[in-house]
């Protein structure tokens, strides 16, 4: 076998460990000595330095060759306590020599102990992991840093959406929008405002996909019954408006309402059962520059009078009443 | 090509010209917005114009301004992180050069969708080196002409590095002239 000489052992193996026949540290490469300068190795019995998890606590180097050419775990038992993954084979004449690497630890080994390239030997990938894991803490911070901007750009969208994801009708904000730009153009509107009837107990007995499922069957009704001019909205829950341009006639009014409660009242199928609900309504006009609030608030009235008058039925407020 | 290398021209041409002209830039190169999302992909074709725009406004030749950028990427506290993986490469500077020819592999590890032609790299005699990148993305030989200088500067080495029409040719003159930049493998306090 080839003998090589400490400067070749060093420069292949700069954390090698090199015990004689007895245990004892006759040889420490470079890098591992740097690791613990208060409490150097050398001179001292291998298994005092050292303290072996695997093979699990060796009483003699015997103990240790029976695990050659088997991955070792051990670490320093002095502080800094660093731990390694090694490599023990026996040597001629006896006596052991141990080969060390920080595996896993690689990078918290490197910072506490400032090691440098020139600590690795050549072909040691430990520096190329050091910057794996540079590179991609990079990266990953700028997907992180991305999708931080998506989220906000994704709230500004929700901010500004003006339809109801549930049943695609208008929400509140297209609502209140459209009535603003009408009132402000000074042209007048009817307004029916409705509410479902016994909505709660769909819910509470079939579900809340069936709650969903009336809930579409609404706005399909809404989309048939009404002119392209018209804008169905619905505010949340079981709360809808419609909003008419231009349509002030009261009477006509009543009748669009009541034939669409009339519709609402069909029964919807869902999974093998049927959806029963109904429909309140309350009406106003915005005429002039009625204020959207004021416009909204008379026919919410005119809805709880419907309400109390025994549901599923269409009340025009007292303002607009022929 | 991945925004990034689009969004470094931006960091580039913003230190150099500020926002204003950069945005009039932008434009110029017909992006609908000045800001760049590193992490998406753009047209190989909107580099190539944001470039030529560059180039117009600043009034720079083309491969002066590239050389420019290439020392930009080390020097810059911007791009300190550049800087940082770029030293990786090597322990000194001969070191560093020969690890060039690693440098699309290296990148590739990164960032999967930046993708750089082959890099060449032969070392004649000691110190004298000829780097020679391949074709796929044009201005690149200068950008790394720049790199090369200032990366010399970075591991205190006096090296001439000249772009012949083509190869870069490097030669060291002293190897240890400075101190060169501290260069820790894990990030502490200096970098």
């Amino acid at each position: 076998m080839t003998q090589l000489s400490p400067a070749a052992l060093t420069a292949l193996m700069p954390m090698h460990v090199l015990a004689d026949p007895s245990g004892v540290v006759v040889g420490v490469g470079p890098t591992l000595a740097r690791l613990c300068p208060a409490s150097p190795l050398q001179g001292r019995p291998l298994l005092d330095a050292l303290t072996f998890r695997r093979p699990h606590a060796p009483r003699s180097l015997t103990d240790l060759l029976d695990h050659a050419g088997k991955r070792l775990s051990c670490s320093l038992r002095d502080p800094p306590g660093t731990a390694f993954k090694g490599l023990a084979v026996p040597v001629a004449g006896g006596g052991a020599l141990i080969n060390l690497a920080f595996g896993i630890g690689a990078a918290e080994a490197v910072a506490r102990h400032g090691l440098g390239a020139a600590d690795f030997a050549a072909t040691d990938l430990t520096v190329e992991m050091l910057y794996l894991i540079e590179a991609q803490g990079l990266a990953m911070e700028e997907w992180r840093r991305l999708s931080r901007r998506l989220d906000g750009a994704l709230s500004v969208a929700e901010a500004q959406a003006l339809s109801d994801p549930l049943t695609g009708l208008a929400n509140r904000r297209a609502l209140t929008e459209a009535m603003a730009r009408l009132s402000s153009a000074g042209l007048p509107y009817g307004l029916i405002h409705m509410d479902l009837d016994r909505f709660k107990l769909v819910n509470d007995s079939l579900g809340h996909a069936a709650g969903d499922a009336v809930l579409g069957a609404v706005a399909r009704v809404l989309r048939a019954e009404l002119r392209q001019d018209d804008l169905p909205a619905r505010l949340g829950g079981d709360e809808f408006v419609l909003l008419l341009p231009g349509q002030t006639d009261v009477p006509r009014l009543s009748r669009i309402a009541d034939r669409i409660i009339a519709r609402i009242e069909e029964p919807v199928p869902f999974e093998g059962e049927v959806a029963r609900v109904s429909a309140s309504a309350g009406i106003a006009l915005g005429s002039g520059r009625a204020a959207p609030e004021a416009v909204l608030a008379q026919a919410d009235a005119a809805l709880y009078s419907s309400k109390r008058a025994g549901r599923a039925r269409a009340t025009v407020h007292p303002d607009h009443a022929a | 090509m991945i925004g990034l290398v689009n969004s470094v021209l931006a960091a580039f041409a913003c230190d150099m010209l500020g926002e204003a002209d950069w945005a009039a830039v932008a434009a110029t190169a017909g992006l609908r917005s000045a800001r760049i999302e590193p992490m998406f992909a753009y047209d190989d074709a909107i580099t190539a114009r944001l470039l030529d725009a560059l180039t117009a406004r600043t009034g720079q030749g083309q491969a002066a301004l590239l050389e420019d950028l290439g020392t930009y990427l080390v020097c810059h506290p911007a791009t300190a992180a550049v800087r940082r993986l770029l030293r990786f490469g090597g322990t000194d500077f001969c070191d560093f050069v020969h690890s060039l020819t690693d440098l699309p592999d290296r990148v590739r590890l990164a960032l999967p969708d930046l993708v750089l032609p082959p890099i060449a790299v032969t070392e004649a005699a000691t110190g004298r080196f000829a780097v020679v990148a391949g074709a796929g993305l044009p201005g690149l030989d200068h950008v790394l002409t720049g790199l090369l200088r200032a990366m010399a500067d970075d591991y205190g080495t006096l090296a001439l590095v000249e772009h012949d029409g083509r190869a870069i040719r490097v030669s060291v003159a002293a190897a240890d002239f400075s101190q060169g930049r501290e260069f820790r493998l894990t990030q502490g306090a200096a970098g």
